[in-house]
C-alpha cells in the first residue's frame, strides 16, 4: 500500500526517534557491561552477582534521593566510590578467598551472592517498583526534528565520558597497567612485583563502581524493583557475550547494538515480544560466535 | 595394524609434525623418542584424533581413520594414554578402570569384574577402593594404564607412562607391558626413559623437530650420530666419536 | 562405596519409603500435606536438575525452561483439546524431553559447555517466557486457568492427599532414575564425562551422544513436575512457568542437599521447604527463607562442595567421596 508523501516522512522519524533512544540507552548499558567485561578479563570470573549488585546500587541512588535529596546525577560522586569500596570489601574478604577451583565453583557462588542480595532487597525494601522524579523528569531536549527526554540525554553523555575515563584509566595509569598485565599473564606479573591479590580486588572494585555509577544514569530514567537484577544480568552479559569477553571496545559496540535491538524490537514487535531480540542474540551468539566480535577466539 | 602416511600440522606457523610416516606392526612394541618438543605427543594427538591433521593419512587395521573423531577411534581398538594424566578424580579406581571396562561390557557385573581383573593385571588390586584424586603420579600413571587397558584395546598408545616413577617401579611397569604384548596388545609408546625403551621397544622411530630422523632397531639408532645430534646438538657425533676413548659413553 | 549396594542401601530405601507413606497420615492437617507436597515437589523438580547437573556436570541455569513447556502442554492439551489431565502427565514429559533435546542439541553441537552452557540455558527460558506472554494460544501475559472441578479421574482432588501420593510417586520415579544411573552403565559414563571430558572421549565415550541423552531425561522429568504442579495450583503464567525462581530452586536443592546423589535433592528440598515455612509462618518476612538459601549455598559451595549428604557421610564414617557408578 502506497505511503502519501507525509506517511513516509513520519515512518521514517519514528524510526531515527527509536534509534536514538537506542542508542541512548545501549550506552548506560555499555558503562554496565564494561564493569562486568572487566571483571571477566582479569579475574575470569563470570560475576552472576552483577544485576543485583546494579539494583542494590539504583536502591542507593533511591534513598540518596529520597531520605537526603541528592540529586541522581550528584549521587556519582557518592554511588561510585561507595561500590568501588563495596567491591574492592567484598572481594578481599569473600570472593577471593572463595575462589579457588573450578570456573563453575565461582559462577555459583556470585549466583548464590545474587540471590542473597536480591532477597535481602525484597526483605528490606519489600518488592514494590520505585520510580523516582525530579525537577527535570519530563524536560524534552530537541534533536533535530526529534524529541528526547533529557535524563536520557544527560545519562548517555554520562556514561560516554565514564567509559572513556575507564578506559583511560586502564590504558594510562600505573594500575591500568597493572590490571591489563594481570589480565594477559597473571604468573609473569606476580613474578615482577605486582601484588595480583590487591589487582584482583582493585577490578572488582572498579567493576561494582561502574554500577554505582551507572545506577545513578539509570535511575531517573527506569525503575527499581528487588527483581531488577534479572533484567540486567541478561543484558549485560548479552553485550558482554556479543562483544566479546574482556574487550573493552567489544562492551562500547555491544552496548549500543543491544541498545538498538531493544528499541527496535520494541517497536516491530511490540512491547512484550520486542524484548525478545537481547535473549535471541545471545543465543545466537554463543551458538556461531561465542568469542563475540570482538574476544579472542579460543 | 598401524599406518601413518606423511601426517603433517600445522600450529600457526610451526611445523610440529612434518611429513611424519611410521608403521606398528601387529603385535609388536614401538617406541618414539625424541628430544623435548620435537612433536612427539602431538603426533599421538593427530593419531587418535584429537587434534586434526592438516595432511597425511591414518590406516588402522587396513580402514582409513584420518578425521574419525576421537571416541570413535578408540571404539576401533586404538586408545591413548595422556602424557598429564587424567584421571576421573572423584571416582574410585575401581569406578575409573569400570569406565574402560564399560566398552567391551555392557552389563554392570560384567564390567566391574573385569575393571577388576585389570587392576590385579596392573598391580592396582590393593587400591580398588581409593579415590583417584588420591593416588601418587605412579599410581595415576598405573591407572591410566589400566583404564585403557580395560577398553580391550587392539592398540595401545602409551604417552610417556614411565617417567617420574623410581627404578623398582620402572622394572614393574616394563614387566608389565610386556604381559600386556604378550596378551596380543600391540603397544606403541613415547618414552624418555632410555634404559626402558631399549629394553622393551623391538623398533624404535626418532622425532626431531617433528620430523621422523631416525628409525630402526634399538641398537641402530643408538649410535646413528643423526640421532646423537638431535639430543646433543650439532658436531656432538663428532666430538664423541673423537672423545670416545677417554671419556665414556653414548 | 559398597559395589553391589544391597543389604545398606535397600534398607534405607525402605524406611524412607515408609515414613513417606506414614506422613500424611501421621500429620494430617492442611498445612503439613502441604509441606509434604512441597517438599517432595522440589525434591523431584530438583533430582531432575540432578540428573543432568549432578551426575552428569552439564550445570544449567535456566532448567525452568522444562518444567514451562510441561505445564503448557499438559494444561493447553487439557483446555484447547480436551485431553484428560491425567494424560498431561506423559504429554509433559514428551514436551520436556523435545526440548531438552533441543536445547541439548544446538548448546553441545556448538561446543558448548561449563558456564556458558549454564548462561544459555537461562537464555532459552527467558525465550519461552517472552513467547508465551506474547501469544493468543497460550494465554498471554494472563496465563492459563484450570476450571476447579475436583475428581481423581480430573487428576484434580477435592483432598490434598491425593495430591501428596502422586507427587510421591513421581519423586520415587526420579529416585529410581537416580539409582539406575549410580548402578548403570550409562550412569558411569556420564560420571565419566563430568569428570573429565577428553579422557572420557578418549576411552570411546561419545560425550555428544550421552550428553543429549541425559538432558532428554532430565528434560521428560522436569516437563512432568510442570503438568503437577499446573493441577495442583490450577493456573499458570509465563512468570510461574518460565521465570527465574524455579531454576534458582531446582539447582539449589540439589547442590546444597548434595549434587550427584541419589538422596541430595530430597535432603535439599525438605530443608527448603522447611525453611520456606518456618519463615513465613515465624516471621513473615518475605525474602527471608530465600536469603538464608542464597547463604547456604555460597557456605556449601566454598565449605562443601560435595552438599550436606556428604557432612551426613562424613559425621556416620562412612567411606566418603566416591559419587560414581557405585
Amino acid at each position: 500500500m502506497p505511503f502519501p508523501d507525509r506517511g513516509t516522512r513520519l515512518d521514517l522519524t519514528i524510526l531515527v526517534s527509536a534509534a536514538l533512544n537506542g542508542l541512548l540507552i545501549g550506552g548506560i548499558y555499555t558503562l554496565v557491561a564494561s564493569g562486568l567485561t572487566l571483571i571477566y578479563g582479569v579475574l575470569h570470573i563470570i560475576n552472576f552477582a552483577h544485576g543485583s549488585m546494579l539494583m542494590l546500587a539504583m536502591f542507593g541512588v533511591y534513598y540518596l534521593l529520597t531520605l537526603l535529596r541528592v540529586d541522581p546525577y550528584l549521587s556519582l560522586l557518592i554511588m561510585t566510590p561507595a561500590m568501588f569500596a563495596l567491591g574492592y570489601l567484598l572481594y578481599r574478604f569473600l570472593i577471593g578467598k572463595l575462589a579457588k577451583g573450578k570456573d563453575e565453583n565461582i559462577l555459583l557462588i556470585t549466583l548464590g551472592l545474587s540471590i542473597l542480595i536480591e532477597n535481602l532487597a525484597l526483605m528490606f525494601f519489600k518488592g514494590d517498583t520505585r520510580t523516582i522524579s525530579v525537577s527535570y523528569s519530563d524536560t524534552m531536549v530537541e534533536l533535530g526534528p526529534h524529541l528526547v527526554s533529557l535524563p536520557k540525554v544527560i545519562s548517555f553523555v554520562a556514561a560516554m565520558a565514564l567509559c572513556a575515563v575507564l578506559g583511560l584509566v586502564i590504558r594510562h595509569t600505573d594500575v591500568g597497567k597493572s590490571i591489563r598485565a594481570v589480565a594477559k599473564e597473571r604468573v609473569g606479573a606476580r613474578l615482577v612485583g605486582i601484588d595480583v591479590d590487591r589487582v584482583y580486588a582493585i577490578s572488582y572494585g572498579i567493576g561494582l563502581a561502574t554500577l554505582g555509577a551507572a545506577a545513578c544514569l539509570l535511575m531517573p530514567i527506569f525503575y527499581v524493583s528487588p527483581s531488577t537484577g534479572h533484567v540486567f544480568v541478561l543484558v549485560a552479559f548479552t553485550v558482554v557475550v556479543l562483544g566479546g569477553m574482556g574487550s573493552f571496545l567489544g562492551a562500547v559496540v555491544g552496548g549500543l547494538i543491544v541498545g538498538l535491538t531493544e528499541s527496535f524490537g520494541g517497536l516491530f514487535l511490540g512491547e512484550s515480544l520486542g524484548q525478545i531480540g537481547i535473549s535471541l542474540i545471545f543465543i545466537l551468539i554463543l551458538l556461531l560466535r561465542p568469542s563475540g566480535l570482538f574476544g579472542a577466539r579460543q | 595394524m598401524l599406518k601413518v602416511e606423511g601426517l603433517t600440522k600445522i600450529f600457526g606457523g610451526l611445523r610440529a609434525v612434518d611429513d611424519a610416516s611410521i608403521e606398528v606392526p601387529e603385535g609388536r612394541i614401538v617406541a618414539l623418542i625424541g628430544p623435548n618438543g620435537a612433536g612427539k605427543t602431538t603426533l599421538f594427538a593427530c593419531i587418535a584424533g584429537f587434534h586434526r591433521a592438516d595432511a597425511g593419512r591414518i590406516t588402522l587395521l587396513g580402514q582409513d581413520i584420518t578425521g574419525l573423531p576421537v571416541h570413535e577411534i578408540a571404539r576401533r581398538g586404538m586408545v591413548r594414554t595422556f602424557q598429564i594424566t587424567q584421571p576421573f578424580a572423584r571416582l574410585s579406581v575401581h569406578e575409573n578402570i569400570a569406565v574402560g571396562a564399560y566398552q567391551r561390557f555392557a552389563r554392570r557385573d560384567e564390567a566391574w569384574e573385569h575393571a577388576r581383573r585389570v587392576a590385579d593385571q596392573v598391580g592396582m588390586g590393593a587400591q580398588l577402593d581409593q579415590p583417584a584424586a588420591d593416588l601418587t603420579v605412579a599410581g595415576r600413571k598405573r591407572l591410566e594404564l589400566a583404564r585403557t587397558l580395560a577398553t580391550g584395546p587392539k592398540l595401545l598408545l602409551l604417552d610417556e607412562v614411565i617417567a617420574g616413577l623410581n627404578p623398582s617401579e620402572i622394572v614393574e611397569i616394563v614387566e608389565i607391558i610386556r604381559r600386556i604384548r604378550a596378551s596380543g596388545v600391540t603397544v606403541l609408546l613415547i618414552e624418555h626413559v632410555m634404559q626402558a625403551v631399549m629394553s622393551l621397544s623391538e623398533h624404535i622411530y626418532v622425532l626431531s623437530y617433528g620430523r621422523i630422523i631416525a628409525e630402526g632397531a634399538p641398537r641402530e639408532v643408538v649410535g646413528n650420530p643423526a640421532v646423537i645430534e638431535a639430543y646433543l646438538g650439532r658436531g656432538a657425533a663428532e666430538r664423541m666419536a673423537a672423545g670416545h676413548a677417554g671419556a665414556g659413553h653414548a | 562405596m559398597n559395589p553391589t549396594g544391597r543389604g545398606h542401601d535397600w534398607l534405607l530405601h525402605g524406611v524412607l519409603l515408609a515414613v513417606a507413606i506414614a506422613f500424611p497420615f501421621v500429620l494430617p492437617s492442611p498445612f503439613w500435606v502441604n509441606f509434604g507436597v512441597l517438599a517432595l515437589f522440589y525434591a523431584f523438580i530438583g533430582q531432575s536438575w540432578n540428573i543432568a547437573g549432578g551426575f552428569a556436570g552439564q550445570l544449567s541455569f535456566g532448567h525452568v525452561v522444562f518444567f514451562g513447556v510441561g505445564c503448557y502442554a499438559s494444561t493447553i492439551l487439557q483446555l484447547r483439546f480436551g485431553l484428560n489431565p491425567w494424560l498431561g502427565l506423559p504429554a509433559s514429559a514428551l514436551a520436556g524431553g523435545l526440548m531438552g533435546f533441543v536445547v541439548a542439541f544446538l548448546s553441545f553441537r556448538a561446543g558448548l559447555k561449563g558456564s556458558y552452557f549454564a548462561l544459555i540455558t537461562l537464555a532459552f527460558a527467558e525465550v519461552m517466557r517472552i513467547l508465551t506472554n506474547s501469544v493468543e494460544f497460550t494465554g498471554g501475559g494472563l496465563g492459563l486457568l484450570i476450571p476447579a472441578r475436583p475428581a481423581a479421574s480430573n487428576f484434580q482432588f477435592a483432598e490434598r492427599i491425593g495430591f501428596y501420593f502422586v507427587i510421591l510417586a513421581l519423586t520415587v520415579l526420579s529416585i529410581a532414575v537416580a539409582v539406575w544411573l549410580k548402578r548403570s552403565r550409562f550412569g558411569a559414563q556420564l560420571a565419566a564425562i563430568r569428570e573429565n571430558e577428553d579422557a572420557a572421549r578418549a576411552l570411546g565415550i561419545d560425550v555428544f551422544r550421552e550428553k543429549v541423552k541425559v538432558l532428554i531425561l532430565s528434560g521428560a522429568l522436569c516437563g512432568m513436575g510442570g503438568a503437577f504442579f499446573a493441577q495442583y495450583f490450577l493456573y499458570i503464567d509465563p512468570m510461574i512457568a518460565f521465570g527465574v525462581d524455579k531454576s534458582v530452586e531446582m539447582l539449589l536443592v540439589s547442590m546444597v542437599g548434595g549434587a550427584g546423589t541419589v538422596y541430595g535433592p530430597l535432603i535439599g528440598a525438605v530443608l527448603l521447604a522447611g525453611i520456606g515455612d518456618a519463615a513465613r509462618v515465624l516471621t513473615n518476612v518475605q525474602g527471608l527463607s530465600l536469603v538464608i538459601y542464597g547463604a547456604l549455598l555460597v557456605v556449601i559451595i566454598a565449605f562443601l562442595p560435595n552438599g550436606l549428604i556428604d557432612l551426613f557421610q562424613r559425621l556416620f564414617r562412612r567411606r566418603g567421596g566416591s559419587r560414581g557408578g557405585a
